[in-house]
Protein backbone atom coordinates (compact mmCIF):
# COMPACT_ATOMS: atom_id res chain seq x y z
CA UNK A 1 0.00 0.00 0.00
CA UNK A 2 1.26 3.32 -1.01
CA UNK A 3 1.44 4.87 2.76
CA UNK A 4 4.68 7.17 3.29
CA UNK A 5 6.67 5.59 6.33
CA UNK A 6 8.03 8.68 8.46
CA UNK A 7 10.21 8.01 11.54
CA UNK A 8 8.82 10.75 13.80
CA UNK A 9 11.19 10.10 16.45
CA UNK A 10 14.29 8.98 16.71
CA UNK A 11 13.94 6.98 19.95
CA UNK A 12 15.18 3.45 20.05
CA UNK A 13 12.84 1.10 22.30
CA UNK A 14 13.65 -1.54 24.39
CA UNK A 15 12.82 -5.19 23.98
CA UNK A 16 9.54 -5.91 25.55
CA UNK A 17 8.07 -2.48 25.57
CA UNK A 18 4.19 -2.61 24.73
CA UNK A 19 2.48 -1.25 21.75
CA UNK A 20 0.31 1.04 23.84
CA UNK A 21 3.50 2.50 25.41
CA UNK A 22 5.31 3.06 21.93
CA UNK A 23 1.38 4.61 20.84
CA UNK A 24 1.71 7.10 23.83
CA UNK A 25 5.27 8.14 23.35
CA UNK A 26 4.76 8.68 19.66
CA UNK A 27 1.36 10.46 20.02
CA UNK A 28 2.94 12.87 22.91
CA UNK A 29 6.19 13.48 20.27
CA UNK A 30 3.82 14.46 17.77
CA UNK A 31 1.64 16.85 20.07
CA UNK A 32 4.49 18.33 21.02
CA UNK A 33 5.80 18.67 17.38
CA UNK A 34 2.64 20.78 16.85
CA UNK A 35 2.91 22.92 19.90
CA UNK A 36 6.49 23.90 19.10
CA UNK A 37 5.03 24.66 15.16
CA UNK A 38 2.53 26.90 16.97
CA UNK A 39 4.91 28.52 19.10
CA UNK A 40 7.20 29.53 16.22
CA UNK A 41 4.09 31.02 14.08
CA UNK A 42 2.92 33.32 16.88
CA UNK A 43 6.21 34.13 17.98
CA UNK A 44 6.87 35.24 14.11
CA UNK A 45 3.57 37.02 14.36
CA UNK A 46 4.46 38.88 17.32
CA UNK A 47 7.63 39.90 16.26
CA UNK A 48 7.27 41.36 13.18
CA UNK A 49 3.96 43.40 14.30
CA UNK A 50 6.52 44.92 17.55
CA UNK A 51 9.07 45.74 15.27
CA UNK A 52 6.75 47.39 12.97
CA UNK A 53 4.86 49.01 16.26
CA UNK A 54 8.27 50.08 17.43
CA UNK A 55 9.75 51.39 14.57
CA UNK A 56 7.25 53.41 13.66
CA UNK A 57 6.99 54.94 17.44
CA UNK A 58 10.82 55.91 17.17
CA UNK A 59 10.00 57.25 13.52
CA UNK A 60 12.89 54.38 11.87
CA UNK A 61 9.91 54.61 9.65
CA UNK A 62 7.78 57.57 8.61
CA UNK A 63 4.26 56.56 10.16
CA UNK A 64 2.64 58.95 7.87
CA UNK A 65 3.06 56.19 5.18
CA UNK A 66 3.38 53.18 6.92
CA UNK A 67 0.81 53.45 9.54
CA UNK A 68 1.15 51.18 12.42
CA UNK A 69 -0.34 47.97 13.37
CA UNK A 70 -1.93 50.10 17.09
CA UNK A 71 -3.65 52.91 14.32
CA UNK A 72 -4.56 50.00 12.23
CA UNK A 73 -6.56 48.23 14.74
CA UNK A 74 -7.68 51.63 15.95
CA UNK A 75 -8.83 52.39 12.59
CA UNK A 76 -10.65 49.10 12.23
CA UNK A 77 -12.19 49.28 15.60
CA UNK A 78 -13.33 52.98 15.11
CA UNK A 79 -14.96 51.48 11.33
CA UNK A 80 -16.83 48.81 13.23
CA UNK A 81 -18.21 50.79 15.73
CA UNK A 82 -19.11 53.61 13.77
CA UNK A 83 -18.86 53.66 10.03
CA UNK A 84 -16.60 54.61 7.26
CA UNK A 85 -17.06 57.79 5.30
CA UNK A 86 -19.05 55.57 3.14
CA UNK A 87 -21.31 54.07 5.29
CA UNK A 88 -21.38 51.05 7.50
CA UNK A 89 -18.48 48.78 7.44
CA UNK A 90 -20.02 45.85 6.92
CA UNK A 91 -21.94 47.05 4.31
CA UNK A 92 -19.09 48.16 2.45
CA UNK A 93 -17.87 44.06 2.85
CA UNK A 94 -20.93 43.08 2.30
CA UNK A 95 -20.68 44.70 -1.23
CA UNK A 96 -17.44 43.23 -2.01
CA UNK A 97 -18.30 39.74 -0.74
CA UNK A 98 -21.37 39.59 -2.88
CA UNK A 99 -19.20 40.56 -6.36
CA UNK A 100 -16.47 38.15 -5.17
CA UNK A 101 -18.83 35.16 -4.27
CA UNK A 102 -21.47 35.70 -7.33
CA UNK A 103 -18.51 36.16 -9.62
CA UNK A 104 -17.33 32.76 -8.18
CA UNK A 105 -19.57 30.86 -8.22
CA UNK A 106 -20.66 31.30 -11.85
CA UNK A 107 -17.46 31.34 -12.99
CA UNK A 108 -16.27 28.22 -11.60
CA UNK A 109 -19.21 26.42 -12.56
CA UNK A 110 -19.64 27.50 -15.91
CA UNK A 111 -15.28 26.79 -16.05
CA UNK A 112 -16.45 22.79 -14.68
CA UNK A 113 -19.09 22.65 -17.45
CA UNK A 114 -17.47 24.33 -20.68
CA UNK A 115 -14.04 22.29 -19.08
CA UNK A 116 -15.65 18.95 -19.17
CA UNK A 117 -17.79 19.84 -22.55
CA UNK A 118 -14.72 20.33 -24.70
CA UNK A 119 -12.93 17.65 -22.91
CA UNK A 120 -15.10 15.59 -23.81
CA UNK A 121 -15.26 16.45 -27.46
CA UNK A 122 -11.81 16.89 -29.45
CA UNK A 123 -13.36 17.98 -32.46
CA UNK A 124 -15.15 21.16 -30.76
CA UNK A 125 -11.62 21.70 -28.39
CA UNK A 126 -10.06 21.50 -31.35
CA UNK A 127 -11.75 24.41 -33.10
CA UNK A 128 -12.45 26.56 -29.99
CA UNK A 129 -9.08 26.17 -28.44
CA UNK A 130 -7.94 28.90 -30.78
CA UNK A 131 -10.03 31.44 -29.46
CA UNK A 132 -9.76 30.38 -26.37
CA UNK A 133 -5.80 30.83 -26.12
CA UNK A 134 -6.64 33.82 -27.49
CA UNK A 135 -8.80 35.51 -25.05
CA UNK A 136 -6.92 33.82 -22.15
CA UNK A 137 -3.74 36.18 -23.35
CA UNK A 138 -5.67 38.82 -22.75
CA UNK A 139 -4.78 40.45 -18.63
CA UNK A 140 -7.74 40.21 -17.12
CA UNK A 141 -7.51 43.75 -15.43
CA UNK A 142 -7.86 45.88 -18.49
CA UNK A 143 -11.44 44.43 -19.02
CA UNK A 144 -12.27 46.40 -15.73
CA UNK A 145 -13.15 49.80 -17.47
CA UNK A 146 -15.04 48.52 -20.48
CA UNK A 147 -16.79 46.17 -17.99
CA UNK A 148 -17.53 49.50 -16.01
CA UNK A 149 -18.09 51.10 -19.41
CA UNK A 150 -21.19 48.99 -20.32
CA UNK A 151 -22.94 47.73 -16.92
CA UNK A 152 -22.20 51.02 -15.07
CA UNK A 153 -20.81 51.09 -10.92
CA UNK A 154 -23.05 48.73 -9.04
CA UNK A 155 -22.78 44.98 -8.96
CA UNK A 156 -22.63 43.88 -12.50
CA UNK A 157 -19.77 45.07 -13.93
CA UNK A 158 -17.45 43.49 -10.78
CA UNK A 159 -19.66 40.17 -10.77
CA UNK A 160 -18.60 40.05 -14.97
CA UNK A 161 -14.91 40.82 -14.22
CA UNK A 162 -14.65 38.39 -11.17
CA UNK A 163 -16.35 35.55 -13.06
CA UNK A 164 -14.17 36.47 -16.20
CA UNK A 165 -10.93 36.09 -13.83
CA UNK A 166 -12.59 33.13 -12.24
CA UNK A 167 -13.97 30.83 -15.44
CA UNK A 168 -10.11 30.25 -17.41
CA UNK A 169 -8.55 29.37 -14.34
CA UNK A 170 -11.39 26.59 -13.52
CA UNK A 171 -11.88 25.70 -17.23
CA UNK A 172 -8.16 25.56 -18.18
CA UNK A 173 -7.81 22.70 -14.84
CA UNK A 174 -11.45 21.13 -15.81
CA UNK A 175 -9.86 20.77 -19.12
CA UNK A 176 -6.84 19.39 -18.37
CA UNK A 177 -8.15 17.13 -15.59
CA UNK A 178 -10.83 14.97 -18.09
CA UNK A 179 -7.71 15.02 -20.65
CA UNK A 180 -5.75 13.45 -17.71
CA UNK A 181 -8.53 10.73 -16.95
CA UNK A 182 -7.04 7.52 -16.78
CA UNK A 183 -7.63 5.52 -20.14
CA UNK A 184 -7.92 2.09 -19.00
CA UNK A 185 -10.64 3.18 -16.75
CA UNK A 186 -12.36 4.22 -19.25
CA UNK A 187 -12.29 1.42 -21.27
CA UNK A 188 -13.22 -0.28 -18.36
CA UNK A 189 -16.67 1.35 -17.98
CA UNK A 190 -17.75 0.93 -21.41
CA UNK A 191 -16.79 -2.68 -21.09
CA UNK A 192 -18.84 -2.40 -18.00
CA UNK A 193 -21.74 -1.33 -20.07
CA UNK A 194 -21.59 2.66 -19.35
CA UNK A 195 -22.71 4.67 -21.47
CA UNK A 196 -21.01 8.13 -22.70
CA UNK A 197 -22.95 9.78 -19.79
CA UNK A 198 -22.38 6.96 -17.53
CA UNK A 199 -18.54 7.73 -18.34
CA UNK A 200 -18.87 11.36 -18.11
CA UNK A 201 -19.88 11.23 -14.32
CA UNK A 202 -18.50 8.23 -12.98
CA UNK A 203 -15.40 8.66 -14.23
CA UNK A 204 -14.37 11.55 -16.14
CA UNK A 205 -15.89 13.98 -13.37
CA UNK A 206 -14.12 12.39 -10.10
CA UNK A 207 -11.00 11.98 -11.71
CA UNK A 208 -11.20 15.65 -12.75
CA UNK A 209 -12.07 16.47 -9.49
CA UNK A 210 -8.98 16.65 -7.68
CA UNK A 211 -7.50 19.12 -10.59
CA UNK A 212 -10.82 21.35 -10.15
CA UNK A 213 -10.61 21.43 -6.56
CA UNK A 214 -6.81 22.62 -7.02
CA UNK A 215 -7.89 25.23 -9.31
CA UNK A 216 -10.87 26.38 -7.08
CA UNK A 217 -8.72 27.44 -4.38
CA UNK A 218 -6.43 30.04 -6.51
CA UNK A 219 -9.42 31.05 -8.18
CA UNK A 220 -11.22 32.38 -5.11
CA UNK A 221 -8.29 34.69 -4.34
CA UNK A 222 -9.29 35.94 -8.22
CA UNK A 223 -12.70 36.69 -7.69
CA UNK A 224 -11.93 38.84 -4.67
CA UNK A 225 -9.30 40.57 -6.80
CA UNK A 226 -11.64 41.26 -9.70
CA UNK A 227 -14.26 42.55 -7.04
CA UNK A 228 -11.00 45.07 -6.04
CA UNK A 229 -10.28 45.83 -9.00
CA UNK A 230 -13.19 46.45 -10.13
CA UNK A 231 -13.91 48.44 -7.02
CA UNK A 232 -10.84 50.47 -7.88
CA UNK A 233 -11.98 51.92 -11.61
CA UNK A 234 -15.40 52.71 -10.37
CA UNK A 235 -17.71 51.95 -7.71
CA UNK A 236 -20.35 53.71 -4.94
CA UNK A 237 -19.12 51.06 -2.31
CA UNK A 238 -17.17 48.16 -1.38
CA UNK A 239 -13.73 47.52 -0.11
CA UNK A 240 -11.73 48.42 -2.84
CA UNK A 241 -13.51 51.99 -2.78
CA UNK A 242 -12.52 52.24 0.60
CA UNK A 243 -8.87 51.69 -0.39
CA UNK A 244 -9.49 54.28 -2.80
CA UNK A 245 -10.43 56.58 -0.61
CA UNK A 246 -7.79 56.29 1.75
CA UNK A 247 -5.15 56.54 -0.62
CA UNK A 248 -7.19 60.15 -1.98
CA UNK A 249 -6.82 61.18 1.60
CA UNK A 250 -3.09 59.98 2.23
CA UNK A 251 -4.77 57.31 4.97
CA UNK A 252 -2.36 54.92 5.46
CA UNK A 253 -3.89 52.95 8.32
CA UNK A 254 -7.21 52.99 6.20
CA UNK A 255 -5.79 50.92 3.08
CA UNK A 256 -4.09 48.36 5.49
CA UNK A 257 -7.26 48.06 7.62
CA UNK A 258 -8.99 47.52 4.52
CA UNK A 259 -6.37 44.59 3.35
CA UNK A 260 -6.74 43.20 6.89
CA UNK A 261 -10.43 42.81 6.18
CA UNK A 262 -9.61 41.12 2.67
CA UNK A 263 -6.99 38.72 3.68
CA UNK A 264 -9.38 37.40 6.92
CA UNK A 265 -12.19 37.17 4.63
CA UNK A 266 -9.96 35.20 2.22
CA UNK A 267 -8.56 32.60 4.75
CA UNK A 268 -12.40 31.99 5.74
CA UNK A 269 -13.30 31.45 2.16
CA UNK A 270 -10.50 28.90 1.93
CA UNK A 271 -11.40 26.62 5.18
CA UNK A 272 -14.73 26.42 4.23
CA UNK A 273 -13.18 24.93 0.81
CA UNK A 274 -10.66 22.59 2.36
CA UNK A 275 -13.55 21.31 4.92
CA UNK A 276 -15.64 20.40 1.66
CA UNK A 277 -13.00 19.00 -0.32
CA UNK A 278 -11.91 16.90 2.64
CA UNK A 279 -15.24 15.87 2.41
CA UNK A 280 -15.33 14.89 -1.28
CA UNK A 281 -11.89 13.51 -0.99
CA UNK A 282 -12.11 10.69 1.40
CA UNK A 283 -11.08 7.80 -1.03
CA UNK A 284 -7.90 9.20 -1.43
CA UNK A 285 -5.28 7.57 0.28
CA UNK A 286 -4.19 9.64 3.69
CA UNK A 287 -1.05 10.03 5.18
CA UNK A 288 0.09 8.18 7.91
CA UNK A 289 2.74 8.74 10.50
CA UNK A 290 4.18 5.33 11.35
CA UNK A 291 6.16 4.63 14.73
CA UNK B 1 -30.19 -23.30 -39.24
CA UNK B 2 -30.28 -23.04 -35.85
CA UNK B 3 -28.43 -26.07 -34.87
CA UNK B 4 -25.67 -24.86 -36.94
CA UNK B 5 -26.09 -21.24 -35.33
CA UNK B 6 -25.58 -22.97 -31.99
CA UNK B 7 -22.06 -24.54 -32.70
CA UNK B 8 -20.75 -21.40 -34.06
CA UNK B 9 -17.61 -20.83 -32.16
CA UNK B 10 -17.58 -17.78 -29.73
CA UNK B 11 -14.83 -15.81 -31.31
CA UNK B 12 -13.32 -16.05 -34.47
CA UNK B 13 -10.48 -13.77 -36.18
CA UNK B 14 -10.39 -14.38 -39.75
CA UNK B 15 -7.88 -12.57 -42.18
CA UNK B 16 -7.87 -9.66 -39.53
CA UNK B 17 -5.87 -6.77 -39.75
CA UNK B 18 -4.65 -3.93 -37.77
CA UNK B 19 -3.48 -0.86 -39.03
CA UNK B 20 -2.48 2.41 -36.80
CA UNK B 21 -1.85 5.70 -38.60
CA UNK B 22 0.05 8.70 -36.55
CA UNK B 23 -1.70 11.93 -36.73
CA UNK B 24 1.90 12.98 -38.85
CA UNK B 25 0.69 9.87 -41.10
CA UNK B 26 3.19 7.51 -40.50
CA UNK B 27 1.28 4.00 -40.22
CA UNK B 28 2.21 1.06 -38.10
CA UNK B 29 1.13 -2.44 -38.86
CA UNK B 30 -0.04 -4.68 -35.55
CA UNK B 31 -1.66 -7.48 -36.53
CA UNK B 32 -1.40 -9.16 -40.32
CA UNK B 33 -3.78 -11.50 -41.80
CA UNK B 34 -4.64 -12.96 -38.14
CA UNK B 35 -6.83 -15.80 -37.74
CA UNK B 36 -7.88 -17.14 -34.54
CA UNK B 37 -10.76 -19.54 -33.40
CA UNK B 38 -12.03 -19.88 -29.69
CA UNK B 39 -14.77 -22.66 -28.99
CA UNK B 40 -17.12 -22.16 -26.81
CA UNK B 41 -16.04 -22.63 -22.75
CA UNK B 42 -12.39 -23.15 -24.17
CA UNK B 43 -9.92 -21.50 -22.65
CA UNK B 44 -7.30 -20.26 -24.82
CA UNK B 45 -3.93 -18.50 -23.79
CA UNK B 46 -2.06 -16.50 -26.38
CA UNK B 47 1.52 -15.78 -25.99
CA UNK B 48 4.10 -13.57 -28.27
CA UNK B 49 7.23 -11.08 -27.83
CA UNK B 50 6.34 -8.25 -26.04
CA UNK B 51 4.85 -5.01 -28.02
CA UNK B 52 3.81 -7.86 -30.90
CA UNK B 53 0.71 -6.76 -30.60
CA UNK B 54 -1.50 -9.17 -28.51
CA UNK B 55 -3.34 -6.80 -26.40
CA UNK B 56 -4.44 -5.00 -30.04
CA UNK B 57 -5.92 -8.73 -30.56
CA UNK B 58 -8.04 -8.47 -27.44
CA UNK B 59 -9.34 -4.56 -28.13
CA UNK B 60 -11.06 -5.97 -31.41
CA UNK B 61 -13.24 -8.46 -29.90
CA UNK B 62 -14.11 -5.67 -27.16
CA UNK B 63 -15.00 -3.51 -29.69
CA UNK B 64 -12.61 -0.77 -28.63
CA UNK B 65 -10.97 -1.10 -31.91
CA UNK B 66 -12.16 -2.33 -35.73
CA UNK B 67 -9.93 -4.02 -37.99
CA UNK B 68 -8.46 -2.45 -40.86
CA UNK B 69 -9.26 -5.46 -42.84
CA UNK B 70 -10.62 -8.70 -42.26
CA UNK B 71 -13.78 -9.78 -39.73
CA UNK B 72 -14.06 -10.06 -36.14
CA UNK B 73 -17.23 -12.45 -35.14
CA UNK B 74 -18.43 -13.41 -31.89
CA UNK B 75 -20.77 -16.10 -31.49
CA UNK B 76 -21.62 -16.26 -35.38
CA UNK B 77 -22.49 -12.33 -35.17
CA UNK B 78 -19.86 -9.51 -36.51
CA UNK B 79 -18.85 -7.48 -33.68
CA UNK B 80 -20.49 -3.65 -33.81
CA UNK B 81 -19.50 -1.52 -31.15
CA UNK B 82 -19.07 -2.44 -27.51
CA UNK B 83 -20.31 -6.45 -26.69
CA UNK B 84 -22.42 -6.99 -23.81
CA UNK B 85 -21.93 -10.31 -23.72
CA UNK B 86 -17.58 -9.55 -23.45
CA UNK B 87 -16.28 -9.47 -20.22
CA UNK B 88 -12.58 -7.52 -19.83
CA UNK B 89 -9.67 -7.97 -17.14
CA UNK B 90 -7.16 -4.87 -17.73
CA UNK B 91 -3.12 -5.88 -16.65
CA UNK B 92 -3.15 -2.33 -14.54
CA UNK B 93 -5.03 -1.59 -11.97
CA UNK B 94 -8.74 -0.19 -13.24
CA UNK B 95 -10.79 -0.04 -10.52
CA UNK B 96 -12.53 3.48 -9.69
CA UNK B 97 -10.28 4.67 -7.03
CA UNK B 98 -13.56 7.11 -5.75
CA UNK B 99 -15.59 4.32 -4.97
CA UNK B 100 -15.40 1.67 -2.71
CA UNK B 101 -15.56 -2.20 -3.38
CA UNK B 102 -19.26 -2.91 -2.77
CA UNK B 103 -19.63 0.59 -5.22
CA UNK B 104 -16.84 -0.62 -7.92
CA UNK B 105 -18.48 -4.24 -8.24
CA UNK B 106 -22.11 -2.49 -8.50
CA UNK B 107 -20.95 -0.80 -11.15
CA UNK B 108 -21.52 -3.27 -14.49
CA UNK B 109 -25.05 -3.84 -13.71
CA UNK B 110 -26.14 -0.38 -12.17
CA UNK B 111 -24.21 0.80 -15.85
CA UNK B 112 -26.89 -1.53 -17.66
CA UNK B 113 -29.32 -0.49 -15.89
CA UNK B 114 -30.16 -3.08 -13.38
CA UNK B 115 -32.15 -1.81 -9.98
CA UNK B 116 -29.75 -0.67 -7.29
CA UNK B 117 -30.94 -3.25 -4.48
CA UNK B 118 -30.63 -6.28 -7.40
CA UNK B 119 -27.31 -4.96 -8.66
CA UNK B 120 -26.67 -4.75 -4.16
CA UNK B 121 -27.25 -8.25 -3.89
CA UNK B 122 -25.58 -9.45 -6.87
CA UNK B 123 -22.47 -7.54 -5.77
CA UNK B 124 -22.68 -9.07 -2.04
CA UNK B 125 -22.51 -12.61 -3.47
CA UNK B 126 -19.69 -12.33 -5.55
CA UNK B 127 -17.53 -10.49 -3.03
CA UNK B 128 -18.72 -13.73 -0.89
CA UNK B 129 -17.41 -15.48 -3.69
CA UNK B 130 -14.00 -13.81 -3.74
CA UNK B 131 -13.76 -13.66 -0.15
CA UNK B 132 -13.80 -9.95 0.72
CA UNK B 133 -17.25 -9.83 2.39
CA UNK B 134 -15.33 -7.71 5.24
CA UNK B 135 -13.94 -4.86 3.04
CA UNK B 136 -17.12 -4.18 0.88
CA UNK B 137 -17.00 -0.93 2.43
CA UNK B 138 -12.87 -0.11 1.99
CA UNK B 139 -11.30 2.13 -0.79
CA UNK B 140 -9.00 0.38 -3.52
CA UNK B 141 -6.14 2.03 -2.00
CA UNK B 142 -6.82 0.21 1.49
CA UNK B 143 -6.37 -3.07 -0.02
CA UNK B 144 -3.29 -4.94 -0.79
CA UNK B 145 -2.65 -5.35 -4.59
CA UNK B 146 -4.10 -9.52 -4.95
CA UNK B 147 -7.13 -7.98 -2.70
CA UNK B 148 -7.86 -5.52 -5.66
CA UNK B 149 -7.26 -8.18 -8.63
CA UNK B 150 -10.19 -9.68 -6.97
CA UNK B 151 -12.14 -7.24 -6.49
CA UNK B 152 -11.48 -6.25 -10.42
CA UNK B 153 -12.29 -10.21 -11.09
CA UNK B 154 -15.67 -9.76 -9.16
CA UNK B 155 -16.84 -6.49 -11.26
CA UNK B 156 -16.13 -8.74 -14.54
CA UNK B 157 -18.12 -11.51 -13.31
CA UNK B 158 -21.13 -9.88 -12.08
CA UNK B 159 -22.09 -9.41 -16.12
CA UNK B 160 -21.52 -12.45 -15.97
CA UNK B 161 -19.40 -12.74 -19.72
CA UNK B 162 -20.37 -15.32 -21.94
CA UNK B 163 -16.69 -14.17 -23.31
CA UNK B 164 -14.05 -13.54 -20.96
CA UNK B 165 -10.69 -11.39 -22.59
CA UNK B 166 -7.87 -11.12 -20.29
CA UNK B 167 -4.91 -8.67 -20.65
CA UNK B 168 -2.02 -10.23 -18.13
CA UNK B 169 -4.43 -9.58 -15.67
CA UNK B 170 -1.80 -11.08 -13.33
CA UNK B 171 1.42 -9.59 -13.91
CA UNK B 172 1.49 -6.69 -11.62
CA UNK B 173 1.37 -9.78 -8.53
CA UNK B 174 3.87 -11.64 -6.59
CA UNK B 175 4.69 -15.00 -7.05
CA UNK B 176 2.20 -16.74 -4.34
CA UNK B 177 -0.76 -14.09 -5.05
CA UNK B 178 -0.11 -15.11 -8.49
CA UNK B 179 -0.81 -19.00 -7.97
CA UNK B 180 -3.61 -18.70 -5.76
CA UNK B 181 -5.32 -16.16 -8.16
CA UNK B 182 -4.93 -18.81 -11.10
CA UNK B 183 -6.94 -21.35 -8.59
CA UNK B 184 -9.53 -18.85 -8.10
CA UNK B 185 -10.32 -18.20 -12.07
CA UNK B 186 -9.90 -21.70 -12.84
CA UNK B 187 -12.53 -22.69 -10.13
CA UNK B 188 -14.91 -19.66 -11.43
CA UNK B 189 -14.32 -20.01 -15.16
CA UNK B 190 -15.34 -24.30 -14.21
CA UNK B 191 -18.66 -22.69 -12.58
CA UNK B 192 -19.45 -20.55 -16.08
CA UNK B 193 -17.90 -22.10 -18.78
CA UNK B 194 -16.94 -18.78 -20.20
CA UNK B 195 -14.63 -18.60 -23.23
CA UNK B 196 -11.72 -17.10 -22.10
CA UNK B 197 -8.61 -15.76 -24.30
CA UNK B 198 -5.82 -15.19 -21.63
CA UNK B 199 -2.65 -12.82 -22.82
CA UNK B 200 0.02 -13.50 -21.41
CA UNK B 201 4.05 -13.81 -22.15
CA UNK B 202 4.53 -16.04 -19.74
CA UNK B 203 4.49 -19.24 -20.63
CA UNK B 204 4.04 -21.22 -17.44
CA UNK B 205 0.97 -19.41 -16.75
CA UNK B 206 -0.49 -20.11 -20.25
CA UNK B 207 0.04 -23.86 -20.56
CA UNK B 208 -0.60 -23.89 -16.96
CA UNK B 209 -3.91 -22.76 -17.61
CA UNK B 210 -5.12 -23.07 -21.02
CA UNK B 211 -6.99 -25.80 -23.52
CA UNK B 212 -4.99 -23.98 -26.61
CA UNK B 213 -1.91 -21.89 -26.57
CA UNK B 214 -1.15 -19.75 -29.55
CA UNK B 215 2.27 -18.42 -30.12
CA UNK B 216 2.14 -15.52 -32.12
CA UNK B 217 5.02 -13.60 -34.19
CA UNK B 218 7.12 -10.86 -33.91
CA UNK B 219 4.99 -7.53 -34.72
CA UNK B 220 3.31 -7.23 -37.20
CA UNK B 221 1.67 -10.78 -35.22
CA UNK B 222 0.49 -13.14 -36.90
CA UNK B 223 -0.47 -16.70 -35.49
CA UNK B 224 2.57 -19.15 -35.49
CA UNK B 225 1.23 -22.25 -34.27
CA UNK B 226 -1.03 -23.83 -31.81
CA UNK B 227 -0.42 -25.96 -29.08
CA UNK B 228 -3.21 -28.11 -27.70
CA UNK B 229 -2.68 -28.42 -23.86
CA UNK B 230 -4.38 -32.32 -23.24
CA UNK B 231 -3.89 -31.69 -19.18
CA UNK B 232 -6.53 -33.20 -17.20
CA UNK B 233 -9.03 -30.48 -15.88
CA UNK B 234 -9.55 -29.77 -12.72
CA UNK B 235 -5.62 -28.99 -12.74
CA UNK B 236 -3.92 -27.63 -9.23
CA UNK B 237 -1.92 -24.96 -10.72
CA UNK B 238 0.42 -24.85 -7.96
CA UNK B 239 1.12 -28.59 -8.46
CA UNK B 240 0.92 -28.91 -12.12
CA UNK B 241 4.23 -27.11 -13.03
CA UNK B 242 6.49 -30.36 -11.43
CA UNK B 243 4.72 -32.83 -14.13
CA UNK B 244 6.49 -34.52 -16.70
CA UNK B 245 3.20 -34.00 -19.74
CA UNK B 246 3.86 -29.95 -18.16
CA UNK B 247 7.10 -29.36 -18.80
CA UNK B 248 7.43 -31.17 -22.13
CA UNK B 249 4.60 -28.82 -23.43
CA UNK B 250 6.50 -25.72 -21.88
CA UNK B 251 9.77 -27.02 -23.58
CA UNK B 252 8.64 -27.78 -26.57
CA UNK B 253 5.92 -24.08 -27.35
CA UNK B 254 9.39 -22.33 -25.83
CA UNK B 255 11.07 -23.12 -28.36
CA UNK B 256 9.16 -21.96 -30.66
CA UNK B 257 8.65 -19.02 -28.90
CA UNK B 258 12.20 -18.30 -28.84
CA UNK B 259 12.93 -17.69 -31.86
CA UNK B 260 10.23 -14.83 -32.16
CA UNK B 261 11.30 -13.29 -29.04
CA UNK B 262 14.89 -13.22 -30.14
CA UNK B 263 13.82 -11.02 -33.83
CA UNK B 264 11.67 -9.21 -30.91
CA UNK B 265 15.13 -7.75 -29.15
CA UNK B 266 17.40 -7.73 -32.14
CA UNK B 267 14.76 -4.91 -33.91
CA UNK B 268 14.27 -3.12 -30.87
CA UNK B 269 18.52 -2.60 -30.48
CA UNK B 270 18.40 -2.26 -33.65
CA UNK B 271 15.97 0.48 -33.64
CA UNK B 272 17.67 2.05 -30.85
Amino acid sequence: MANVTMETTGTVFRPGTSDAEIEATALKSIKRRKQTVLFWQIAILVATLGLWELSSTMLWIDPFFYASPSAIAERLYDWALNGTTEGSLWYNLWVTMQEALIGFFAGSITGVFVGVGLGRNRFLSDIFSVYIKAINSIPRVVLAPIFIMIMGLGLPSKVALAFIMVFFVVFANAFQGVREADRNMIANARILGASNWQVTRNVIVPSAMSWIFASLHVSFGFAIIGAIVGEFVGARFGIGQLISIAKGTFDAAGMFAAIILVMIFTLVAEAIMTVIENRLAKWRPQQVDVQ
Amino acid sequence: MTEHLTHDPAIELINVSRRFVSPTGKSLTALRDFNMTVERGEFVAVVGPTGCGKSTTLNLVTGLARPSAGEVRLMGGPVSGIDPRVGFAFQTDALFPWKNVIDNVMAGPLFRGKRRDVAEASAKRWLARVGLSKFINHYPHQLSGGMRKRVSLAQTFINEPEILLMDEPFSALDVQTRTVMHEELLKLWAERKASVVFVTHDLEEAVALADKVYVLTAGPATVKSVYKIDLPRPRVVSEIRYEQQFIDYCKTIWDDLRQEVETSYRRASEAA
